[in-house]
């Protein structure tokens, strides 16, 4: 069998429970559905700007809100089944190390697709205006990206074995202040120099600005063309990284 | 070795660096497993039976040594090996968030079937391990039995050769011990299949195995029929139980028998004409046992401990732990 049709298994089958459970989609989004419903609120009231302008700045760092936070937390599936045994049974089977992580990972990429385009469209009859071929490339670029820090995610777990700890001290240590520092939420602009400094090595700001301006129209800014590029090189990091720890797993 | 072996190991070795000390978990395996044979390994918990069971299965990479498993080198052609075996291991084989036919269906696919093929394989499975009434339930909803019976089904979806079962009865209740068996004699019987399988239930090597393999510290200490191995401990078992040391300790200074705490085990010849003499020269016999040898027996022989008593501590200790 060929590492192409080895993936395409594990892809379908990380894919099955969410088929034949279509509601554990919309359940997640319980979260950025709270953080628009009482986070956006104090923004639009403690901002200056009219109620679509915030929007145009708070829903993008909010679909990519749901990438980091999806994709962050998705190791701890791979981490039970390795505690469990399931994961054992797969490194048994004649398909590849590569394909066991690349079909999870791009597994990443079917929810957050289809949770970014629910909350867009959601925010649409509250004054958010979308660029259609703009929110396209924006779900494409979730989705690269989305891939990458799945892939991290499973290489996290891969590294803390028996050890939950681990996997979640280092997560929850890294997804606030990536997310805090990439001003997803808050702008960082009107903060200190520092953050802005530490903004600027931190790959999801990139994400979040390319974002912004797909969604808004504005399809040939710089600011996308840095956010592909920051994709592209987490993925492609996240990859290397992920199917090396997966070669290295017994 | 011969055209029918399925399993040989020479020299097979795996050492493990814990905390800057190296651990030799299993020191020179040599083994030859006939196709069709049901082989146990025996042997306490830490013995290096999992540990053999992983290299074999290419889950762990040999430190040293060589084998080949269905005419397949472990170390050069893993993929092969993988092609043609089965492994049940000591876990859930099971996504928890699977459903039962859908985990069925991604286990034929991982081995190459067709779709079609896998899926009348699958419903054939699931019918004869009585789980077809479950095909759409997740795997998280299922008892300990039913979720072994499962493992079962998993691995073999792909019709294998051989079957490695790791400590598959761990954790079940006596019915579902005995189920699992059934089914699993059922599969030799219909499909010739050579299964490999490590236990610490004595009961279960004794019975159902054609070749037990006894193993402690990492080393094979015996290979032989559990018959075989038992007429090694010649004649009959007597066990005195005391009501303090100091009467054992001083039984046992008269006997040669092996004392441990307050029960004493002698290996007579005759035991039916020994015991009563014994019971009217020794004082303080709280209790008296005389019986034929077990493979518990055969193994207090070769290693001056009871396996069964380690077993014992060492599922109290993994239950503390729990």
């Amino acid at each position: 069998m060929s590492t192409v049709s080895d993936t395409y298994n594990v892809l379908v089958r990380e894919l099955r429970p969410m088929t034949r459970d279509p509601f554990s989609l919309i359940f997640s989004l319980l979260q950025p559905l709270i953080f628009l419903g009482l986070f956006g609120p104090l923004l639009i009231a403690s901002s200056d700007q009219p109620v679509g302008e915030t929007l145009q700045s708070f829903v993008p760092g909010i679909l990519v809100m749901i990438a980091l936070f999806g994709t962050g937390t998705t190791g701890s599936n791979l981490l039970y089944e390795m505690q469990t045994g399931s994961h054992e049974r797969t490194l048994v089977a004649p398909i590849s190390r590569s394909s066991l992580l690349v079909g999870r990972a791009l597994k990443e990429m079917a929810p957050i697709i289809v949770q970014a385009l629910v909350i867009a469209l959601v925010t649409i009859p509250f004054g958010f205006t979308v660029n259609p071929l703009g929110l396209v490339m924006g779900l494409v670029l979730l989705a690269v990206f989305g891939l990458g820090f799945g892939a991290l995610s499973y290489s996290l777990a891969l590294a803390s074995r028996n050890h939950d700890w681990m996997f979640w001290g280092i997560q929850q240590a890294t997804l606030f202040p990536l997310m805090i520092l990439s001003g997803m939420l808050l702008p960082i602009e009107n903060g200190p120099q520092w953050i802005q400094v530490a903004a600027a090595f931190n790959p999801i700001s990139y994400i979040v600005a390319a974002e912004r301006a797909l969604l808004s129209g504005d399809l040939a800014s710089m600011a996308v063309v840095w956010g592909f590029v920051a994709a592209i090189v987490l993925a492609a990091v996240g990859l290397s990284v992920g199917i090396r720890a997966m070669k290295k797993a017994a | 070795m011969t055209t029918d072996t399925i399993i040989t190991a020479r020299g097979l070795t795996k050492t493990f660096t814990v905390k800057k000390a190296v651990v030799e978990a299993v020191t020179d395996l040599d083994l030859d497993v006939q196709r069709g044979e049901l082989v146990a390994f025996l042997g306490p918990n830490g013995a290096g039976k999992s540990t053999s069971l992983r290299m074999l299965t290419t889950l762990l990479p040999p430190t040293s040594g060589t084998a080949t498993v269905v005419g397949h080198d472990i170390a050069k052609d893993p993929a092969g090996v993988r092609q043609r075996i089965g492994y049940i291991g000591q876990g859930t084989s099971g996504g928890h968030n699977q459903r039962v036919r859908d985990e069925m269906l991604s286990q034929g696919a991982f081995y190459g079937m067709s779709r079609k093929a896998t899926a009348v394989r699958a419903d054939q499975l699931l019918d004869s391990l009585e789980l077809a009434p479950l095909a759409s339930r997740a795997v998280m909803g299922l008892s300990g039995g039913q979720k072994r019976r499962l493992d079962i089904a998993l691995g073999l979806i792909h019709s294998p050769e051989l079957l490695f079962l790791d400590e598959p009865s761990t954790g079940l209740d006596p019915q579902s011990r005995a189920n699992l068996w059934q089914h699993i004699l059922e599969l030799r019987r219909e499909h010739g299949t050579t299964i490999f399988v490590t236990t610490h239930f004595l009961e279960e090597a004794d019975l159902f195995a054609e070749r037990v393999l006894v193993m402690d510290h990492g080393r094979m200490i015996a290979d032989d029929t559990a018959a075989n191995l038992k007429t090694t401990v010649a004649g009959d078992v007597i066990t005195l139980d005391f009501a303090n040391e100091e009467d054992a300790r001083a039984a046992a200074a008269h006997t040669n028998g092996t004392l441990d705490g307050t029960t004493l085990t002698l290996v007579v010849d005759r035991g039916e004409l020994l015991l009563p003499k014994l019971l009217r020269e020794v004082d303080s016999v709280t209790s008296a046992t005389l019986r034929q040898p077990t493979l518990d027996d055969v193994f207090l022989a070769l290693t001056g401990r009871s396996l069964r008593e380690e077993s014992a501590t060492a599922d109290k200790k993994e239950e503390v732990t729990a």
